[in-house]
């Protein structure tokens, strides 16, 4: 999903650019503490095992093979600070000496792969943990769930940002449609190689795990309850995101997708809908209105075009969401199933 | 050379501190580069490496640190300079107690030298990684490249100094990697396996690099040949203890003591044939 | 005559190689967003800048083989501005048995001239430029300092990774059978395996560092800056293309 050069004007770009710097520098901040005591080294061997990682051929079944994003991988082993960092220093060489990634389209590839690609699958992997038993063998379902909405997520957010700026008309709904849903394949790919991947590490360095932190690994006896675990007598108490903050964080999604899409549809198809109903018909000729890429809106048969691409937007989002979630439900009743199978051949 | 004190082969090879000096009343005066008590070291999953470890190295002195894998070799040489903490014991360097607070200073006397040179050449060039460490240490501007020129000189890699490390050979590596540590001017030089992967020329020449410093040397090697050629003094690690401490040419003459600590002779190879290491403590 | 390749680095002297890093990365995002900017359809202003691109490579001396082999990481995007014309809208037109969006064929064609300079423009900075030089000049350029750390190490490391992880996936997949399940499983066991060793390999590198008396700042690469001239020169490339635009644009020749 790297975005060459050309796709997005250059205000959209130049704007991207910014709100990149911004973020990437809040999450050296944070995760500066951490690197400043212990030296660039991990992130930055991090940053070239994701590099590495992702020129990888991972056969994914019927005959294919699939490439590994990273950035759910990436949170769920060092963190999502830190693997925003780690994303970010990828890109930068995948973009200044690889050609791969327009270097116009840094902030465009930058706020998609390595921003919302990273916390989007970050946040679901800890909102699914909090759905399935407080043990480590949870890890990974969560962070493969979290990998499989990052995809379609950052899908998302390209189209939101190809809708601000985007350089040739295509319907936005049509865009919308397509990129989530072609990317909701590819998050399968990912999830599956970031369970693999993940699963081998938590095998034999669970430590390094940034995600299994405060996790106690599954006693024997425990597994074989069934019911829902409590921690080990004496281990930590797992840290939880707090209700609130992932509510929150849900529905900022929601609202992002949503006021994103709005904003679009609002520039300038909503002012050409304004002006004729105010009656400025004439005035709204002559503008740029007509070569708009939201000029022609045939998404959904509804009347006001403004409205039917913030719902594009929003179900795009929820979707997303919800399918995670089911995920993590399954998850979880086949956990319940296997183990009371499990417990019932004692 | 005959250390005092040392008879024949066989049992009495206990861990008696050749040197001279009673290891009871350490002297102010005359500080021991290295000095080691009763180290007691224990891996967070509870695996205990070292089980209360006693050595005790002099100024200029050459010691082998013989034994075989998983002896606790390399765990004792993470705790020379601090990056391991001992459970129990202490280790003293140049009189100096190695606690968290003194880290600083006693990384100016102990260096380490990893089996992998990877593990030590993280700079884009060769000149930047010998600087890093001098750099750290507050040099700057001439002083700073005199400083980096002397430690490539004694490793022989002078001319090497811009070039990236993957371009180097495997043995330029390890040359430079001693250099970066060099350029600490060190008073010990720990080396982990320093001829390991290295062909024969490249193995003389480190031995001949390595004999022309000055610092205190402690070699955990495999290398038996190399030890005796180099270090007049073995010291054998096995199971997290000191189970021989001598000079090298005794001890790997003695079959039952090799053969007890898996500890094995090449093919033909005869430890009294060939001359005793010189003795280059101060 | 042919020049030894350095990793990404043709070796050879020239005045693009000359030019210290920072110019060359900040003309090369310039000259690009010159070419965003122009509108699609200018055919001739973009041909022109085109060339102007191609002339730097020239210069630089590099091969046209290797130019061109590594210009083909754009391929699979091709395919998007290929489909451009077909998921379009606006007026249409008859492209053989096909219709198709006269705006979608017009910017999918206009896409995959911007994109294809964008491509060769960073490919020339890749060829010319050494990655410790390019390091010095993104701190120049004021990146942060720990950024550019992660980036030396993670340039530093890359190889020896990317070789590990291939010995090791080639080494799982000789062993490997059975069906599609137990590959990934293979080939990502292998992966994961890699990261851990990968993880303490950084850390010893850390253990390294502290060992040599890291106290948390960083070193820099970066010693003098680039001169009046050497700018001079370099801007000189995006300013031609920016140029071009005007013109046009001032000529009334635009689209």
């Amino acid at each position: 999903m790297h975005v060459p050069d050309g796709f997005l004007d250059v205000p959209t770009s130049v704007a991207t650019g910014v709100v990149a710097v911004a973020v990437v520098g809040t999450a050296l901040r944070r995760a500066e503490r951490e690197i400043a005591e212990t030296g660039p080294a991990l992130p930055g061997l991090t940053a070239a095992f994701v590099f590495a990682a992702q020129m990888v051929n991972f056969p994914v079944g019927a005959g294919t093979s699939g490439h590994l994003l990273g950035g759910a991988l990436a949170a769920a082993l060092v963190g999502p600070w830190t693997a925003v960092v780690v994303l970010t220093a990828v890109l930068l060489v995948q973009g200044l000496l690889f050609a791969d990634g327009g270097l116009t389209a840094l902030g465009t590839n930058v706020l998609t792969m390595a921003v919302v690609g990273v916390v989007v699958g970050y946040l679901v992997a800890r909102l699914v943990l909090r759905l399935l038993p407080a043990r480590s063998r949870s890890v990974v379902p969560a962070a493969a769930i979290g990998a499989f909405v990052s995809v379609p997520a950052a899908a998302l957010a390209f189209t939101a940002l190809y809708a601000i700026g985007g350089t040739v008309d295509i319907p936005l709904g049509r865009l919308a449609t397509a990129m989530v849903g072609w990317h909701l394949v590819i998050g399968i790919g990912e999830a599956l190689i970031t369970a693999a991947v993940l699963g081998a590490v938590m095998a034999t360095r669970p430590d390094l795990v940034h995600l299994a932190r405060h996790l106690p690994t599954a006693a024997p006896e425990a597994a074989a309850e069934g019911a829902v675990d409590s921690p080990a007598p004496g281990a930590r108490q797992p840290v939880r995101l707090g209700r609130r903050t992932l509510a929150i964080g849900g529905v900022a999604t929601l609202v992002v997708a949503g006021a994103v899409s709005l904003l679009a549809s609002a520039n300038p198809d909503g002012l050409e809908y304004v002006a004729e109903s105010m009656g400025f018909v004439g005035a709204a000729r002559d503008s740029a209105v007509a070569g708009s890429p939201l000029a022609d809106y045939a998404v959904s048969g509804l009347a006001n075009p403004w409205v039917s691409g913030a719902i594009a937007g929003v179900v795009g989002a929820l979707v997303t969401v919800a399918l995670g979630l089911l995920l993590a439900l399954v998850a979880r009743r086949l956990r319940g199933a296997r183990v009371a199978r499990a417990a019932a051949l004692d | 050379m005959s250390a005092p004190g040392a008879t024949g082969p066989a049992v009495g090879w206990q861990a008696a501190a050749v040197s001279g000096a009673d290891p009871a009343t350490p002297s102010e005066a005359d500080p021991a580069a290295l000095d080691v008590r009763g180290l007691t070291f224990a891996y967070p999953d509870g695996r205990r490496a070292l089980h209360g470890v006693d050595l005790r190295v002099e100024p200029g002195e050459r010691v082998a640190l013989l034994g075989p894998n998983g002896a606790g070799k390399t765990t004792l040489a993470l705790h020379l300079d601090g990056i391991l903490r001992a459970s129990a014991g202490t280790v003293r360097v140049g009189g100096l107690e190695v606690g968290p607070t003194t880290l600083r200073e006693v990384r100016r006397r102990v260096q380490l030298v990893f089996q992998d040179p990877d593990d030590q050449l993280f700079s884009p060039t060769v000149r930047d990684d010998v600087a890093f460490g001098p750099a750290n240490l507050g040099l700057r501007g001439a002083e700073l490249d005199a400083r980096v020129a002397e430690a490539l000189t004694a490793v022989g890699m002078a001319e090497h100094a811009e070039r990236v490390p993957h371009h180097l050979s495997f043995g330029q590596r390890r040359r430079v990697a001693i250099a970066t540590v060099l350029a600490m001017r060190p008073d010990v030089l720990v080396l982990d396996e320093p001829t390991s992967n290295l062909d024969p020329a490249g193995r003389r020449e480190l031995g001949e690099i390595l004999d022309g410093l000055d610092a205190a040397l402690l070699v955990a090697t495999h290398d038996l040949p190399f030890a005796l050629q180099l270090c007049p003094r073995a010291v054998v690690l096995d199971d997290g203890v000191v189970v021989a401490d001598g000079p090298t040419a005794d001890l790997l003459a003695d079959a039952d003591l090799m053969a007890a600590h898996r500890l094995e002779l090449p093919y033909g190879f005869d430890p009294r044939s060939v001359p005793p290491a010189r003795d280059t403590r101060r | 005559m042919p020049h030894p390749v350095d990793g990404l680095l043709v070796v050879a002297d020239s005045p693009v190689h000359r030019l210290p890093a920072q110019t060359k990365v900040v003309a090369v995002v310039l000259v690009v967003l010159a070419v965003v900017l122009t509108p699609a359809g200018a055919w001739a202003v973009l041909g022109v800048q085109a060339a102007s691109v191609v002339l730097v490579a020239g210069l630089a001396r590099l091969p046209a083989g290797l130019v061109l082999r590594r210009m083909a990481v754009e391929a699979p995007f091709v395919v998007f501005a290929l489909l451009m014309p077909f998921v379009a809208t606006g007026p249409t037109t008859q492209l053989g048995p096909v219709t198709v969006s006269q705006a979608g064929l017009l910017g999918g064609a206009t896409l995959l001239v911007k994109a294809t300079v964008g491509v060769l423009a960073a490919v020339v900075l890749a060829a010319t430029t050494e990655a410790r030089a390019l390091l010095a000049g993104l701190e120049r350029l004021r990146l942060p300092v720990v950024l550019v750390a992660i980036l030396s190490f993670m340039l530093r490391y890359v190889v020896v990774i990317a070789e590990e992880l291939h010995r090791t996936r080639l080494a799982r997949e000789a062993r490997g059978g059975g069906g599609p399940r137990d590959r990934l499983a293979a080939v990502a066991g292998g992966v994961g395996t890699r990261f851990v060793r990968t993880y303490e390999r950084g850390e010893r590198v850390q253990q390294a560092m502290l060992a040599r008396g890291y106290t948390g700042r960083m070193p820099a690469f970066a010693d003098g800056g680039a001169t009046v001239g050497q700018w001079a020169v370099a801007l000189s490339l995006p300013a031609a293309a920016l140029a071009v635009l005007v013109a046009a644009a001032v000529a009334g020749r635009l689209p």
